[in-house]
């Protein structure tokens, strides 16, 4: 079961070796995590995706992640209503046969392309992590050369909605 | 006239000259530091020019890793966090043993190591170790000090996150080049430490479901952890038993917070527990854990652990509660504290006559046992003797295995804070050093450490500590020539294939001892040891005692790895 967890920490040297260390040492999974700075002056948000087992396991990972003393905060926002995004940069081969359709594919996803060469497009999309993994899909018989992916930074929105959806964000 | 006085001032300032490691004096000056164990080196040099006219008294371990187990053994006895020094590299790497066990039986240390100068920091320059990487999975907190101006607020956060909450190690990495810098002497220090707000008072409710819910138990069972004694809330565990009548179960790290010679006292449960106290955790149906963390040891088989009990947890630390064991009463808060709320509230005495009737029956059949008419020493004779010549008054250190298990079935406490083991970590070599610690901290106690010969040569350098601050320590030496738990273990589960278990050839120990001016004395029958016993305890000088026990006998009960906590073998009939 996936897991978002969106922590506000102390922008100090060695925080993230701290969590990072915390996950490897209580042997949880971690898909991705982001880091960067935060409206808060000395404050940085992490958003970390982890895979767990049981909610008992979610459990423990909140509280052992607040017991960390640079950790300021600690919000389990899976159940939330949310605006999660990723950023990936694709590098597809192309030939000017290709160039067109694979131009047509990146439209309905609002991807875009940001660097082109005589056998290769770079393509940046934006979007949760399930968006990019359905435009690699299609895009994978064109034949992928690399891939670059940010991983999920995500927070909850201003209004949240009474009933729980599972997929409340828009997909783009 | 006034223009003079501000002149001197200045000078004064001027002739006034104030290093890093100054600053590091004046913070243990601030937070009381008595006693610091540390042993100088290169890094740590600055540091110790400045300790040649200190006012506390330096303990010289004969290894790093002997002195943070001191510190450790005072932290225990006292209360206060122990503070050790180390230089950088070898000198730090020696201590992550001690750390790790701190963190793991949550004993306050403030541990203070050298660092290479600051210009050469990552390029692996002599005696350079990333001591802030090795050791943070096994700190609460650690520092390094990059601005000079930091020391004073570095080293008050240090003491506070050390001692407060859930107490543990912090490690503080000191740079050679600051602790040598000149510097200005600092005004006020405040602490930043927007992220560590401990809960220390319970929540009301809480408190209040907990009596309901002991007024409607009828097997309810008290396991009472070291969290009692960390929190020094002895007295009041008594109170409240003795007004709850609700009979207490210990665990390892827990004895002596409860009087052993009280009628509530059912005893200590576990892997090695005896059969009541295990029984009255299987089959009760309210389980109140104060001060515990259902550490492996104690509860075997989760899936067999109080299958019929309502589980009430009181700890300060949240992310212990629901780790292990799933726990419809969830209380955070100091153990103390909670045990005055709960102190407050109303409580109907719970309805368990037949309860402790079965309970008493369980005690008088199935006791700790040993064969009493054997004519080889019985390494639980042994225990017996301590504690009837220190009439259950000394403080006791142990190291890990066997001879730890006898201490802990055997000699029953009557006081909080005189029993300093490693039980999380198991550490062996923690015996020895820990009791220098424990009888600095408290001079005029009789302190026995209880040692297995492998374990004593874990740390026999310490020796020549006792011996130089002639401290009055008995060290018993439970001898079977081997390692004893492992060599149990082999027995039973790897069809008796002793390997590397048995160490036959050792140092004779009592000229070992006279090779350090340590009286010592080898006894090898049981009449020797009483009459030794009762001439040597009492002395105010350390004496080293070398007892020859049957090297075959086993701890029981026993629970097998995997089986549940009433699943216990060895257990009389």
């Amino acid at each position: 079961m996936k897991r978002i967890i969106s922590l506000l920490v102390l922008n100090k040297p060695g925080v993230l070796n701290r969590i990072t260390n915390l996950f490897s040492k209580r042997n949880y999974n971690i898909e991705s995590i982001s880091v960067g700075l935060s409206e808060q002056e000395g404050m940085s948000r992490i958003t970390c995706v982890i895979y767990v087992e049981s909610d008992q396991q979610s459990e423990q990972i909140t509280k052992q992640l607040n017991k960390q003393i640079d950790i300021l905060k600690v919000t389990d926002i899976t159940n939330q209503a949310v605006v999660a995004r990723e950023l990936a940069l694709i590098k597809v081969q192309s030939n000017p046969h290709s160039r067109n359709e694979i131009y047509s594919l990146i439209e309905p996803f609002r991807a875009s392309v940001i660097d082109v060469s005589k056998d290769s497009l770079v393509i940046q999309i934006t979007g949760e992590s399930e968006k990019i993994e359905a435009f690699l899909e299609l895009i994978k018989p064109y034949g992928i050369k690399e891939i670059a992916r940010t991983g999920t930074t995500a927070f909850p929105r201003g209004t949240q909605r009474q009933s729980q959806q599972k997929h409340n964000f828009s997909i783009v | 006239m006034v223009r003079e006085a501000a002149l001197t001032e200045e000078v004064k300032t001027k002739l006034e000259t104030i290093t890093g490691a100054d600053l590091l004096m004046d913070a243990l000056e601030r937070e009381n530091v008595e006693v610091v164990f540390g042993y100088p080196g290169g890094a740590v040099l600055p540091i110790y020019d400045k300790i040649y006219d200190a006012k506390f008294l330096h303990v010289l371990p004969r290894h790093e890793q002997g002195g943070i187990h001191a510190a450790e053994g005072y932290a225990r006895i006292s209360g206060k966090p122990g503070v050790v020094i180390a230089t950088s590299g070898p000198g730090a790497t020696n201590i992550v043993t001690g750390l790790a066990d701190a963190m793991m039986d949550s004993l306050p240390i403030v541990a203070f190591t050298g660092q290479v100068a600051t210009s050469v920091i990552g390029s692996d320059a002599f005696q350079e170790a990333d001591i802030l990487g090795i050791t943070t999975p096994i700190t609460k907190y650690n520092f390094q000090i990059r601005q000079l101006e930091d020391i004073p607020r570095v080293i008050k956060e240090a003491f506070y996150i050390a001692k407060t909450g859930r107490p543990g190690p912090v490690l503080i990495d000191i740079p050679k080049d600051i602790a040598s810098t000149i510097t200005e002497r600092p005004e006020e220090v405040e602490m930043e430490l927007p992220g560590y707000q401990p809960t220390l008072k319970p929540n009301r409710l809480q408190i209040r479901k907990l009596s309901d819910a002991i007024g409607a138990a009828q097997k309810p069972v008290i396991l009472a952890g070291a969290g009692i004694l960390h929190s020094k809330g002895a007295n009041e565990l008594l109170q409240y038993v003795e007004k709850t009548k609700i009979p207490v179960v210990h665990t390892l790290l827990g004895l002596g917070g409860f009087p052993s010679d009280h009628p509530l006292f059912i005893g200590m449960a576990g892997m090695h527990g005896c059969y009541t106290a295990n029984m009255a955790l299987s089959q009760c149906d309210l389980l109140i854990n104060i001060g515990a963390r259902f550490d492996d040891r104690l509860t075997g088989n989760l899936e067999h652990f109080a299958p019929n009990a309502k589980v009430a947890h009181i700890d300060i630390d949240p992310a212990e509660i629901g780790k292990n064991v799933p726990t419809v009463i969830p209380v955070v808060a100091d153990a103390k504290a909670a045990l005055l709320a709960l102190l407050q509230e109303e409580c109907n005495e719970p309805a368990h006559s037949e309860w402790m009737e079965t309970l008493k029956q369980w005690s008088v059949a199935h006791p700790f046992h040993y064969d009493k008419a054997s004519p080889k020493l019985k390494p639980q004779r042994v225990m017996e003797l301590l504690y009837e010549n220190t009439k259950g008054e000394a403080i006791v250190t142990t190291d890990v295995g066997q001879h730890q298990m006898w201490a802990a079935q055997y000699y029953r406490f009557k006081h909080a804070d005189r029993w300093v083991t490693s039980g999380g970590l198991g550490t062996m070599g923690f015996g020895l050093p820990s009791s220098i610690g424990a009888q600095i901290a408290d001079p005029d106690s009789c302190v026995l450490a209880i040692v297995g010969d492998a374990g004593f040569q874990m740390s026999t350098q310490e020796l020549a500590v006792i011996q130089e601050m002639n401290l009055p320590i008995k060290i018993a030496i439970f001898n079977n020539q081997s390692l004893g738990m492992v060599r149990q273990w082999q027995e039973f589960f790897y069809e008796s294939r002793f390997s590397h278990s048995k160490i036959p050839v050792q140092p004779d120990f009592v000229k070992l001892a006279e090779a350090y001016d340590i009286k010592g004395y080898t006894i090898t029958t049981e009449e020797e040891a009483e009459r030794v016993l009762a001439e040597v305890l009492h002395t105010r000088e350390p004496v080293l005692l070398d007892f020859r026990v049957d090297a075959d006998e086993n701890v029981f009960p026993m629970i097998a790895p995997g089986k549940g906590i009433h699943e216990m073998v060895g257990v009389k009939e």
